[in-house]
């Protein structure tokens, strides 16, 4: 046992802040008073503001472990945190109309977002095998509860119960990968699990089948092919808000999930691993790129186009250098930046009692609203990796990595997918500009001034990562440096 | 005398059940609820098989968590049951085919 020093307190003084606002919340929430969820969105609001101002310091101090080895308080978890407050922040933004228009603007939506960044912040801080599990599941009830806010929706219930049987199912099978993995060296932290299997020779076999769970869960949790069915069901089926929601930030929690299990926990055995993520990312990338041309609703095929990036992402992954790492870390940024103007989009150009979720109803904006087709553009480029937005910079990074450990036949497999991908995505350019305004832009209601400045900060942000990549790829190398 | 390799193979057998019923089940929710209970259970007798053979309290301390979870996560499932049978009058798997494509 550690002696607990209440210096320690600082380095989980995040987690402790939105679990005490969680609880707060709910007690406002008891009264009655005027504009009630205005307040509640605001106190939301400021205690992501608040988690970020408390994550902030811990960037300069030294990667720490406490509470017994719970809970790792180093680089990857500061800035993974940080991102996970400001990616959670704009989704909010864009929620907050839509649920308000739709009647499901209730507290619970708030706390439940906030129970699932709790989550998040879990996951990229654990340092225990349990913490980690703990993590996933906040996150996940969190998140089934979120999109079944909607019941009159019986679409949204379909999804919240597809999500929850999958969702559990890779939970069972992540934890029992775990399971293994006590069973074999009897020890649950990260770092003594990490010590075990670079000493031992004979139970490499029962450690790879822990592994092997392991990965299986983990490709449930980021939905890649094979475990990918679960992924355009319920980005259709929840109500957009939360398909924003879910599309981003979970991912960055899922890139902790990875660094977690695979980078820290076993790097001995990343021969063995790197043979299932090849698999996962190439599949992943062959068939959402190929079912996503078929898609005729814009969520379905972001989904798809979600399916693809992953696939990309593990490429990443899988290569085992630092600078891989820091490439898929700022694939992972860059990913959710861009997915989530996307929906934002999406929810842009819907209105009560309407959903455009329908490609054909982006028909002609550019008629009408110019500048927000101009954002759809960038955002469609930025998805098929056309420079000069950040999307490219992305690919690129990974791209290099890949080839600086001579797998050049891989980065070729990378480049003819993402070439595939830019047919579906330049059609939603050609939809926006060239043809004729459809029937939704006759009645369309202009969104809330708060809503079109953040989306407007969306895609400019990622013209200008695009532009200057250096600072955000330097911060990523030095989370592994 | 029970050996570790036999609660081993009881509580694979009862993961190998859980896995089956969730993949073949078309018919009722309830029992898809249930498998995943049954999947929690067996991972959870892992554990134990395997504390009880290190002497190890992690293993242990760590059921009750997995429980915990369990109850939360049945709690949240059936919720989604009864609000999905208000809005479809059925809780039949092969019913859940509205999102497709």
């Amino acid at each position: 046992m550690m002696p607990f020093h209440f210096s320690d307190f600082q380095f989980f003084l995040p987690e402790i802040w939105v679990a005490g606002a969680v609880c707060v919340i709910l007690l406002v929430e008891c009264f009655d008073f005027k504009e009630k969820h205005k307040w509640i969105y605001g106190l939301t609001q400021a205690t992501l503001l608040g988690a970020l101002l408390l994550t902030l310091p811990l960037w300069w101090m030294e990667k720490r472990v406490v509470l017994n080895g719970m809970f790792a308080a180093d680089k990857l978890a500061t800035v993974a945190k940080g991102i996970i407050y400001l990616v959670t922040a704009m989704a909010l933004v864009y929620a907050r109309e839509y649920v308000h228009v739709r009647n499901f603007e209730k507290s619970e939506y708030y706390v439940l977002t906030l129970t699932a960044v709790l989550g998040m912040m879990v996951i990229v801080s654990g340092a225990h095998l349990l913490s980690l599990y703990l993590g996933i599941e906040l996150l996940s009830l969190s998140l089934y509860a979120l999109i079944a806010m909607r019941r009159d929706s019986s679409l949204a219930l379909e999804a919240a119960l597809k999500f929850f049987v999958i969702g559990a199912l890779g939970s069972g099978l992540l934890l029992y990968g775990i399971s293994m993995i006590y069973g074999v060296s009897a020890h649950l932290d990260i770092r003594s699990v990490a010590e075990f299997a670079a000493e031992t020779s004979e139970s490499r076999l029962m450690l790879m089948l822990g592994v092997v769970f392991i990965i299986s869960g983990l490709a449930f949790k980021l939905g890649s092919v094979p475990f990918h069915m679960w992924v355009p069901d319920v980005y259709q089926g929840s109500p957009t808000s939360v398909t924003a929601f879910i599309s981003s930030a979970p991912k960055v929690a899922a890139f902790g999930l990875v660094a977690r299990f695979l980078m820290e926990a076993f790097p001995v055995l990343h021969g063995e691993w790197q043979q299932f993520l090849l698999i996962l990312a190439i599949s992943s990338m062959a068939l959402g790129n190929i079912i996503a041309i078929a898609q005729t609703n814009i969520k379905r095929m972001l989904a798809y186009s979600a399916i693809t990036h992953m696939g990309f992402f593990l490429l990443g992954v899988l290569v085992g250098t630092g600078q891989g790492n820091a490439a898929a870390l700022f694939y992972i940024m860059a990913y959710v930046l861009m997915s989530l103007g996307a929906f934002g989009m999406v929810i842009f150009m819907s209105r009560a009692g309407v959903e455009a979720e329908k490609i054909d109803d982006f028909k002609g904006l550019n008629a009408v609203h110019p500048w927000y087709a101009f954002i759809m553009m960038v955002l469609m480029f930025s998805l098929a990796g056309v420079p000069p937005t950040v999307g490219f910079y992305a690919k690129l990074s990974v791209l290099k990595s890949i080839i600086d450990v001579d797998m050049v036949w891989l980065a070729v497999v990378a480049v003819i997918f993402a070439l595939m991908g830019a047919y579906y995505y330049l059609r939603v350019v050609k939809t926006v500009y060239f043809d004729a305004p459809g029937k939704n832009l006759e009645r369309f209601v202009l969104p809330p001034r708060d809503l079109r400045v953040v989306l407007s900060l969306n895609g400019l942000a990622i013209i200008g990562l695009g532009l200057f990549p250096y600072g955000l790829m330097l911060l990523c190398q030095q989370v592994f440096a | 005398m029970i050996t570790l390799s036999n609660v081993l193979v009881v509580s694979t057998l009862l993961f190998g059940i859980s896995l089956a019923g969730i993949i073949l089940n078309r018919k009722n929710l309830i029992v898809l609820l249930m498998c995943l209970e049954l999947m929690l259970l067996a991972i959870n007798t892992n554990f134990i098989a395997f504390a009880h053979h290190y002497a190890d309290l992690a293993g242990q301390v760590i059921v009750f968590f997995v429980l915990t979870v369990a109850a939360a996560e049945s709690a949240i499932g059936l919720a989604l049951l009864v609000v999905f049978f208000r809005a479809r009058q059925t809780i039949r798997v092969d019913q859940l085919n509205s999102l497709k494509g």
